[in-house]
């Protein structure tokens, strides 16, 4: 990978693992918790209760960093803009303070969010309150394989620059709020062929 | 490949990304991404731009949006590059589209076009890409347009198209399902695919479609468990393996659709005991992927017929999920639990302090999850410390949406189980003054109908008691700042009505705090309204009582204020209270008769009263009153609901005015009389309010608490979980240690193996650790079956002598229900022959203390006449009337029990028969009721009363041998 410059990857690094921390992370929290979390709430309700014939299905998938900044968002269910921030700020506050011994489930409105943090990076999937949380916990794994496959060691970097095949990769293991492929071997052959493309 | 070689992006965007990654603040970001969008909306509409820089700009796009700013300027471009040829710029485009448009979006009208091309393209990866599109974009309306297409490519030669297809098909089944109905059978067929991935996708609209209608995919229960079978066989390629395990995803959506499947279905279920025994057997519990197998078993074994020896693995299974130190297994251990007490509920006895050790956890899921398996386990012997507990944790919470599920889940459980009404006060007390505003309003009249009602009209002097001392607590209550409205309202109300009722405080008093409460809460008109109408109806019992009311002035104030406020309601109400106030006594009285809040309201609906009055107008030459229904040319818009009817007869036009709305009451009075308002003047809804309850729960099948206190009372004997001796942790069975992947795993480090931690299912849990806190918690959590039996009496004694006579509450049972004996000669066998370890459960101490109330009386009052109760059974119920429990109980238990008392302090021996004897016919309904929680847990807290009266006198352990006997009596 040609990073700019070397320092400047560092700075990176270090700031994505949170060892500086920022004056003033996410200066929009304020404005989040001044909203009445009972509208909030109801907004959010209603918009969940929109898909609620989708029965068992990923909700949306989040990958965060230490300090909330998204690093990928993928919804499966139809969400304002508006509401996804706050979903996005929501979840990341659930999850970030967590002692790393509790479960890596949270519930989150009335779903559940499954988290797993690798280094700096927290990957959340939304999923229905009476799913099998450890199998999703494994799916988040699955997952990281497959893009440590493709990026070889990845780093939060990797997905940092290269959002968009990690958007597209996202898109082949889970489609409309399903896991769609489990093996592998079958995923990276079908996918070699659009890097193929995509390269080009 | 990794991320070498930019990917052809420009080190613009690379710039980009970075700037944003360095930003220090939120507004700095901000500002970055606000100059980039400023100049991709000047570049991006330049003329002639080359295609890789359009793909860089659209991805530029998506990468704005991503952090939380508007691109949709930008769409159209999105949109216009999925039409291009190149592979890669279609793919960009597409990605785009689905990230950028939601469903309903009008933009996608101009993609249909496309993908409709591009399903039919040769190039299967067009094909994908267009798939993946269809799956995001394709909502109900434009469905129809790619259907057929889609269809086709069900038989597509490539596998990764097939399983995008029925993706997109189980997409369009979740969006309209009636749109893919007639395609049923492909999915079917798909399930037959030679390829693993493809058959693995086909499980999951099968799964919603069997979920939808079981019946109809019985035939498919041998499929899946071969399929199952195959898998767990490791049949399956070995790239499907995840963590040594074969397929476990797969695996995981085979036993979600089998607990469908087998679910009250023996034959079903017997087909898949042997693939579940296997999976338990083989299952690597070392690794998480091998536990979500594991418990996904554990869940499927609990919703089919049960299975003695699978609900024997799973129970192991659950025991080392509990004894692990991994939060995330124990959460699932819980949960496991919580599904297994359905089929058995003596499971949860030897994990007790495991239960304990989650409910005492720092970690808010763990602590959730457990409240959710005590309140599946609640009875009324452990009410109070499973309410008192969900209470502290809801306080301590700010989570309004959790908070409301627990409040409602407090209510619920101190409505059905509640020890004694002094109890349910304090802790609805409680309830209101932490979530007031988050609870249904029902409860907040449940509450005054009981301190109304209280415990029956024959013991006066215990509900005055009662009643005092809610009006004691509430005054110290108000001192408090911040109450919810509900609250307020409930307040309010019992201080009007019983404030001054047993002369302990001034009238002055009571009025003063009203007169506070009114103004501490100018904006709440419905509290104003409240203690506006409490203050009246002081005054009035003053009055009426023959002293002088001398208004304080700031009540004086107050009535000044509200005769002056804008709304009619509380101006209504002040004038009320000044016009009774210029009232002699005898007047007052009769309108405002002290404590009158649950006596019946006669209605005239014939106002015969009014027949003079008619009479001399009809003298006078008025004309007769035609019903309604007789009157044919003129037709009323006030009975609109016959309209329809009316319709043919009525079709000219209509010249009369339009009459104005009637209050709802008017409609059980047909022609309300002016003359009357005077002394029928109601001026808020409370007073009426029981009355109207009353008669609801006449007229429709029951109100919901008057059935389940009803119910609680007759439940109100000792229950117990298990076996009353102390059961220590099972020692060491099992000490190998396991390793999950649970680690986090180093996403900078070299590579991704994880780095495990280490789990030991250690199952020695030293005995020094218990401390005697979660002893005692235990004990009185599990009925007392965990304690040692020198400290049994100070858990449960308590407790039995407040759940009344139990002795005493058998006529009752046997009168209640409209005694039918003819029942009952069948139902002694099972009586004589139930289970020891279920009847050794009668202790010494009930006898001893005899509150002074008398249930029956206390029943009678909650229940309403007794035919209410008779005639709201549902059918299935109402055939098996119970019969004369004392002639059953008399002599023939005798010998049943007599050996279960043997290890009892023989005291009172004849009134200790009964009372064994019923507290284990408790307990079997107690066991009933956890066996068959849905059918109990129905809408109908009466019906569930009238089963459980019903399981007790037959005394049959609803144990997993005779479930059917129980599906036969009790339908």
């Amino acid at each position: 990978m040609v990073y700019p410059a070397h320092e400047q990857v560092q700075s990176l690094v270090l700031f994505d693992r949170g060892d500086q921390p920022k004056a003033e992370p996410r200066s929009s929290s304020s404005s989040f918790l001044a909203l009445d979390p009972r509208f909030l709430h109801t907004l959010i309700i209603f918009l969940f209760a929109s898909s609620l014939s989708l029965s068992k299905m990923i909700r949306f998938i989040l990958l965060q960093n230490r300090q909330g900044k998204t690093r990928l968002a993928k919804y499966y269910v139809p969400l304002e803009e508006s509401e996804k921030h706050k979903v996005e700020y929501e979840v990341h506050r659930l999850v970030v303070n967590r002692d790393p011994k509790f479960t890596n489930f949270v519930e989150f409105r009335t779903h559940k969010v499954i988290y797993r943090r690798y280094a700096g990076l927290f990957f959340s999937i939304c999923v229905d309150i009476t799913d099998n949380e450890l199998a999703y916990l494994e799916c988040i794994h699955l997952f990281v394989e497959i893009l440590d496959h493709f990026f070889s060691n990845v780093c939060e970097l990797d997905l940092v620059f290269n959002f968009h095949k990690v958007y597209l990769i996202l898109d082949e293991f889970i489609l409309a709020g399903e896991l769609q492929e489990t093996s592998k071997k079958v995923f990276i052959f079908s996918y070699i062929l659009v890097f193929f493309f995509w390269r080009s | 490949m990794g991320s070498q070689g930019g990917w052809g992006q420009s080190k613009e965007f690379l710039d980009l990304v970075k700037s944003i990654g360095e930003a220090r603040s939120k507004a700095e970001e901000d500002r970055i991404v606000l100059n980039e969008i400023e100049m991709l909306k000047r570049r991006i509409n330049e003329p002639d731009i080359p295609k890789k820089k359009m793909k860089e700009y659209i991805i530029r796009l998506v990468y704005v949006e991503m952090l939380g700013h508007d691109a949709s300027f930008g769409y159209i471009h999105a949109v216009k590059m999925t039409h291009d040829d190149s592979l890669l710029l279609k793919r960009t485009g597409y990605l785009a589209v689905t990230l950028f448009l939601n469903e309903d979006h009008d933009l996608i009208i101009l993609i249909v076009n496309t993908i409709q091309k591009d399903l039919k393209s040769d190039n299967y990866l067009v094909v994908c890409a267009a798939l993946t599109a269809v799956c995001k974009l394709i909502n109900e309306e434009t469905i129809p347009a790619v259907l057929p297409q889609v269809v086709e490519l069900l038989g597509h030669q490539k596998e990764a198209v097939r399983k995008k297809a029925i993706m997109a098909l189980h997409r369009f089944y979740q969006r309209s399902p009636s749109s893919v109905t007639h395609l049923i059978s492909n999915f079917r067929k798909r399930l037959c695919d030679n390829d693993p991935g493809v058959m693995g996708a086909t499980l999951c609209p099968l799964f919603d479609l069997i979920s939808a209608d079981v019946d109809s995919y019985k035939d498919l229960v041998t499929s899946f468990v071969s399929i199952l079978k195959q898998v767990a066989e490791r049949r399956l390629p070995k790239s499907y393996d995840y963590h040594q395990m074969p397929a476990p995803f797969i695996q995981i959506r085979l036993l979600k659709i089998l607990a469908l499947l087998g679910s009250g279905d023996k034959q079903a279920s017997e087909h898949m005991y042997t693939v579940l025994g296997d999976i338990f057997r083989k299952c690597d519990s070392s690794s998480n992927i091998g536990n979500a197998v594991l418990y996904e078993c554990i869940c499927c074994v609990s919703s089919i017929h049960p299975s003695p020896k699978l609900l024997d693995s799973a129970a192991e299974v659950t025991s080392r999920f509990l004894k692990s130190d991994n939060h995330n297994l124990k959460y699932l251990g819980i949960d496991a639990l919580r599904r297994l007490m359905k089929v058995n509920p003596d499971i949860a006895e030897e994990h007790q302090l495991a239960v304990i050790d989650c409910l005492e956890d720092p970690d808010d899921t763990l602590k959730r999850k457990t409240f959710e398996l005590l309140f599946k386990m609640t009875k009324s012997t452990n009410v109070e410390v499973i309410v008192d507990r969900m209470i502290d944790y809801m306080i301590s919470i700010n989570d309004n949406h959790y908070k409301t599920e627990i409040a409602s889940r407090c209510v619920e459980l101190a409505e059905q189980f509640a020890p004694s009404n002094h109890w349910f006060i304090q802790t609805m007390n409680k309830v209101f003054e932490h979530a007031g505003d988050l609870v249904n309003v029902k409860v907040a009249h449940n509450l005054m109908r009981l301190i109304a009602e209280g415990f029956g009209d024959d013991d006066e002097g215990t509900d005055n008691q009662l009643r005092s001392s809610a009006v004691e607590s509430y005054l110290r209550i108000l001192s408090e700042p911040k109450l919810p409205s509900m609250f307020l309202q409930v307040i309010c109300w019992v201080l009007g009505e019983y404030g001054t009722a047993d002369g302990k405080f001034s009238a002055s008093y009571i009025t003063g705090k009203l007169c506070d409460v009114a103004e501490a809460h100018p904006s709440d008109d419905i509290v104003k309204a409240y203690a506006v109408t409490a203050i009246m109806k002081i005054c009035a019992f003053e009055i009426a009582a023959g002293r002088k009311v001398e208004l304080l002035p700031e009540c004086q104030s107050l009535i000044d204020e509200l005769s002056a406020s804008h709304s009619t309601d509380l101006q209504q109400r002040a004038y009320e209270l000044q016009a009774v106030l210029g009232l002699d006594g005898h007047a007052v009285e009769s309108i405002m008769p002290a404590d009158a809040s649950c006596e019946d309201i006669e209605v005239d609906k014939s106002l015969s009263f009014l027949n003079s009055y008619v009479q001399q107008s009809l003298e006078k030459g008025a004309q007769p009153y035609i019903p309604e229904n007789e009157r044919s040319g003129i037709l009323n818009i006030s009975n609109f609901r016959n309209q329809d009817q009316h319709e043919s007869s009525a079709h000219g036009l209509r010249f009369e005015a339009y009459e104005l709305p009637k209050p709802s009451i008017t409609l059980r009075t047909p022609a309300p009389a002016p003359a009357v308002s005077s002394t029928e003047l109601v001026p808020i809804s409370e007073p009426t309010y029981p009355k109207e309850t009353n008669q609801a729960a006449k007229l429709s099948t029951v109100t919901d608490t008057g059935a389940t206190e009803l119910k609680l009372r007759l439940e109100g004997v000792q229950k117990k979980w298990g076996k009353p001796t102390y059961s220590t942790p099972v020692p060491s069975t099992s000490s190998s240690n396991l390793k999950t992947t649970n680690g986090v795993n180093q996403l900078g480090q070299a590579t991704l193996s994880s780095h495990s931690r280490d789990v030991s299912y250690d199952s020695k849990r030293p005995q020094a650790e218990i401390s005697p806190e979660k002893q005692k918690l235990a004990a009185s959590l599990f009925g007392g079956s965990s304690s040692k039996p020198d400290k049994k009496p100070q858990s449960t004694s308590h407790k039995t002598s407040r759940l009344g006579n139990p002795a005493s509450e058998k006529p009752q049972v046997a009168t209640a229900s409209a005694a039918t004996t003819e029942l009952a000669p069948q139902k002694t066998a099972p009586v004589q022959t139930p289970p020891p370890d279920l009847l050794d459960l009668g202790e010494p101490t009930v006898g001893d203390t005899i509150p002074s109330i008398d249930p029956f009386k206390q029943l009678e009052g909650l229940l309403g006449p007794p035919d209410v109760s008779s005639s709201t059974n549902s059918g299935t119920v109402s055939v098996t009337q119970p019969p004369d429990l004392m002639a059953l109980y008399g002599d023939s238990s005798l010998s049943g029990v007599s050996s279960s008392i043997s290890n009892l302090v023989p005291t009172n021996l004849d009134s200790m028969n009964l009372v064994s004897s019923s507290s284990s016919a408790a307990d079997h309904g107690g066991s009933k009721v956890a066996l068959s929680a849905s059918l109990k847990k129905g809408p109908n807290p009466q019906d569930s009363l009238e089963k459980d009266s019903l399981a007790r006198q037959l005394g049959v352990t609803p144990s997993i041998q005779n479930p059917n006997l129980f599906r036969d009596l009790l339908g």
